[in-house]
């Protein structure tokens, strides 16, 4: 009986909200828990702890998980990931939100990546349902990033910069050229 | 960090250094006669993404000032454009990642210009300020602000000697998604760490070597071997404010 409560109590899903509720009144009532703590208790799944590398995201050809786990735990996950981007500089794709981003991307009819400000965006649209405040985006981008967004400085010196731009002028001088060659 | 964890780190050096050396020269093999293989060797590239900042390093900036011209301001372009931040005239609000300054001898008149941004200290006043933990030293030395548990009570703007930080008072969209800079928390220079993780230099060097003024200097001032070890060994330089003891990571010559 206490398997099955456990096992109830350790299903968070955005549907079963009020099933919760009930469960976790039900665990009040049996199983004297700590006093100080209300409601279910979270458990990660054991495998998260572990720092699964890129080259072992390759091999599996997957996204991160599947489906019905990156909805429970998507956030545990982001938040090691940034703890250790952060901290330890490892800036690995796997669990990064930056791959999200770029994979979950959800484009307006002119083909354009939609702002989480729209509630079709990927993570907007989830959470706005489950009217859970998306903190990631005062901060982050939440569309991938476009060329312009990730123009570098260019390497050349400045004015060899200028010059190569030039276009028109490129293309007059091959003209001339080719009238020349001919 | 404990004393064999920075040992473990240092020998993982040593070891990596004696590889890069075994592999700098040309590898030739003979097939056949007439017939030779070439292998190349890679350019010296950082650590992997998987692996952990390395402890036995630390990043800093040797400037030249005399090298720096009073019309250019390449490196603060530079450094907008790879963080995206923007300048919107209003000098109290304004982002101060990286600004020119020019100092003058009032007796001489003798003018020098020179960029300064976040001097990356050894014991940052920012850090020992911080009330949630949220400014901190990397292990190699940058010092950043985690913009997730700053709460923008912009103590470390105070306690920062070179006024070196900046407070965000509106609210961004379409950050870097490298660069990630928000409403309510407190930004400076971070020595481009996301280039620095890859093996780059930071973009204001990058730029003010391709401009040809190469009056910035970026490397690790742990390795006695970088450019910029070897420049602060050879030639007077000079800490600002050296006075605090801060042991600052930025360092300026003929200043």
């Amino acid at each position: 009986m206490f398997a099955i409560m456990k096992r109830v109590l350790s299903v968070v899903l955005f549907a079963s909200v009020f099933s919760l509720a009930n469960a976790a009144g039900a665990q009040e009532k049996n199983t004297p828990a700590h006093p100080r703590v209300s409601g279910p208790q979270f458990t990660l799944p054991e495998s998260t702890d572990k720092c699964v590398h890129d080259s072992d995201y390759a091999k599996t050809g997957k996204c991160v998980r599947d489906t019905e786990f990156m909805r429970r735990n998507h956030m545990n996950l982001l938040k090691h990931k940034r703890d250790i981007t952060m901290y330890k500089g490892i800036r690995s794709k796997h669990n990064s939100l930056q791959n999200c981003i770029n994979c979950h991307v959800t484009k307006d009819d002119a083909g354009k990546a939609i702002k989480v400000s729209n509630s079709k965006h990927f993570c907007a649209s989830c959470h706005e349902y489950v009217a859970v405040k998306l903190d990631c985006f005062e901060c982050h981008r939440s569309t991938p990033d476009t060329p312009a967004s990730t123009a570098s400085i260019p390497k050349i010196p400045a004015h060899a910069n200028l010059l190569a731009s030039n276009s028109s002028e490129v293309k007059a001088m091959g003209t001339f050229l080719k009238g020349v060659a001919q | 960090m404990s004393d064999v964890s920075l040992k473990e780190a240092y020998i993982d050096k040593t070891r990596r250094d004696f590889l890069k050396k075994a592999g700098a020269g040309v590898t030739t093999l003979a097939l056949a006669s007439g017939v030779t293989l070439m292998a190349y060797p890679e350019p010296a590239l950082a650590r992997k993404q998987e692996e952990m900042v390395d402890p036995s390093q630390r990043w800093g900036l040797l400037i030249d000032v005399n090298k720096c011209t009073e019309d250019c301001d390449a490196c603060v372009t530079a450094c907008s454009v790879e963080n995206g931040w923007k300048l919107d005239g209003n000098p109290a609000v304004d982002a101060q990642w990286i600004r020119k300054l020019k100092i003058k001898n009032p007796r001489s008149g003798h003018e020098q210009t020179f960029p300064v941004m976040c001097q990356h200290c050894a014991k940052p006043p920012c850090v020992d300020v911080c009330p949630t933990g949220a400014s901190f030293k990397r292990a190699d030395g940058i010092v950043l602000v985690d913009k997730h548990i700053c709460i923008g009570c912009r103590y470390c703007m105070m306690a920062c000697p070179y006024k070196a930080r900046s407070f965000v008072h509106e609210p961004l969209e379409e950050q870097k998604s490298h660069a990630p800079r928000g409403k309510g928390t407190v930004e400076s220079c971070t020595l481009c760490v996301h280039r620095v993780d890859r093996g780059d230099k930071p973009a204001c060097v990058e730029k003010c070597a391709s401009d040809g003024h190469g009056a910035l200097i970026f490397g690790d001032l742990n390795d006695d071997n970088s450019e910029i070890s070897k420049r602060i060994a050879t030639y007077a330089t000079k800490q600002i404010r050296a006075d605090l003891g801060l042991d600052t990571g930025v360092r300026y010559q003929n200043l």
